[in-house]
């Protein structure tokens, strides 16, 4: 197995088990490059990649850019915002055009799910998914799960609780598709009313009660309340949400194991974990930072060698 | 495919440990030079020298690197398959030290050229020379040329040559392969 069996990073839906092994390997290496004293290589000096984001995001965006530039890839931003999407033009046109300057790549976040699939049946460039709507992230599920690599040694057989606002977290169907890919098993947790029914027809477990839950785990996954996709109320108070399924120092403390604490950013400090949780020992966020760069090179380098000259 | 013998274990060795010799008169006691064996046949023959070089000759502190160059290649998307990368592996400083290129076969150059870009990334060493077993008269891209050769070969451009060594292939041996 010596390359993707995709030509597009949709979701991890459509990879394989030698696919996410092939990735995460060549991640190692990558991350060995972006620890040299110059963390740049010359790959991808004749390839230019699009970074379209037609929604918010600093993290994900910095994130891919700077795995593309140390690639030595030609990088174009478009947002949004500033574009003539408010115009009223149509995606497809909006990427046709862009395209028509030789792009060959185009990373794309986009509030409607599916985006990306439609997109990669209509234009002529590789595209990968950096988020549509409720539906995948597949570079954060990748990363995610690298993560839990490097501190665990391995997925296969580890168990992982995802807790908080499962409803409307693109994360949380990635991460359930990549870990039970690498043999892990998956829990989510959170209020009943941000859990979306029939999940458990995924094959994972359904929990309300994060101390159980967390007993359960080796590595807990917190996501973020996401109330800018919130149009009615889905728990009665922030404090109470906190209280029920906020992670602090003495519930992780009063567990009878050293669980791992991962977060996809951004952290709402005091909301669905503390602060002195986020920056414990326990807690591999900054890695997670760390690992995304890495990954997303593994995952451009790798598609990008499929583009025929 | 046929094959015919360019050097047996004997030879090989005998080879060797003339090269280890040339590296002593030249590199003293090695406190500031460093062996660097290129991805992925070249390590064989860089740990292989390094151990010559520490049990025979009792040079102390030899330092050894491994280098991967995939990333550098000028060949990206030109083939049909992904170049899949290997580890590289260099636990010491290259600025101002004296590096030896360690590689087990020279032949367009090309690989030279990646060795040389990437070794940058690391700073900026002070020389660097090239030792290699086998060297492909009549073949180089580039201007490169090995400071050590092992041993000087004319090969047609459909034959290859494999060298083989005991940890990983099971013996010592040199091979002209025709395809």
């Amino acid at each position: 197995m010596s390359e993707l069996s995709v030509n597009h990073l949709l979701g991890i839906k459509y990879l394989n088990k030698q696919d996410i092994q092939l990735i995460f390997e060549t991640a190692d290496h990558f991350k060995e490059v972006i620890n040299r004293p110059i963390k740049k290589v010359p790959s991808l000096r004749d390839i230019t990649i699009a970074n379209l984001f037609f929604e918010n995001s600093t993290r994900t965006k910095l994130s891919f850019e700077l795995a593309e530039k140390r690639l030595s890839a030609d990088v174009i931003n478009f947002s949004s915002a500033q574009s003539s999407v408010k115009k009223g033009e149509t995606l497809i046109d909006t990427v046709s055009n862009i395209l028509s300057m030789k792009v060959d790549m185009v990373v794309m976040r986009h509030p409607n799910p599916g985006a990306g699939v439609f997109l990669s049946k209509h234009v002529n460039a590789s595209i990968i998914n950096a988020g549509d709507g409720a539906h995948e992230h597949p570079t954060q599920a990748l990363l995610d799960s690298y993560s839990i690599r490097e501190r665990l040694g391995d997925v296969k057989g580890k168990k992982v609780v995802i807790v908080g606002d499962i409803l409307h977290s693109r994360v949380a169907l990635s991460n359930i598709f990549a870990l039970q890919l690498q043999g892990a098993q998956v829990m989510v947790c959170g209020p009943k009313t941000l859990i979306p029914k029939y999940i458990d027809k995924l094959g994972v477990k359904v929990e309300t009660n994060l101390r159980k839950a967390l007993n359960w785990c080796d590595v807990a996954n917190m996501l973020r309340v996401q109330n800018e996709r919130m149009d009615i109320s889905y728990f009665p108070s922030t404090r109470e949400y906190t209280q029920q399924f906020g992670v602090n120092k003495d519930l992780l403390d009063s567990l009878d194991k050293e669980i791992t604490i991962m977060h996809p950013g951004p952290i709402n400090r005091g909301v669905e974990i503390t602060s002195d949780v986020a920056d414990s020992k326990q807690s591999i966020i900054l890695d997670q930072v760390q690992n995304g760069v890495a990954v997303r090179m593994a995952v451009i380098y790798l598609l990008a060698s499929k583009i025929k000259q | 495919m046929s094959q015919k013998v360019l050097l047996n274990a004997k030879e090989v060795n005998i080879i060797l440990h003339r090269l280890a010799c040339q590296l002593i008169e030249n590199h003293n006691d090695f406190s500031n030079t460093v062996l660097i064996g290129l991805q992925p046949r070249g390590v064989f023959l860089a740990d292989r020298l390094a151990k010559i070089l520490t049990e025979d000759y009792k040079v102390k502190n030899i330092k050894l690197g491994h280098l991967d160059i995939t990333f550098y290649r000028d060949d990206f998307r030109r083939g049909e398959k992904t170049l899949q990368a290997n580890t590289t592996k260099i636990n010491f400083i290259v600025e101002d030290k004296n590096i030896v290129f360690v590689d087990d076969v020279l032949y367009t150059g090309r690989s030279i050229r990646a060795a040389l870009t990437a070794i940058q990334s690391f700073g900026r060493p002070n020389e660097i020379e090239l030792l290699t077993l086998i060297d492909r008269r009549f073949s180089r891209h580039l201007p490169i040329q090995p400071n050590y050769r092992g041993r000087q070969v004319d090969v047609i451009n459909n034959e290859k040559v494999k060298v083989n060594w005991k940890e990983h292939d099971n013996e010592d041996s040199v091979y002209l392969i025709e395809k």
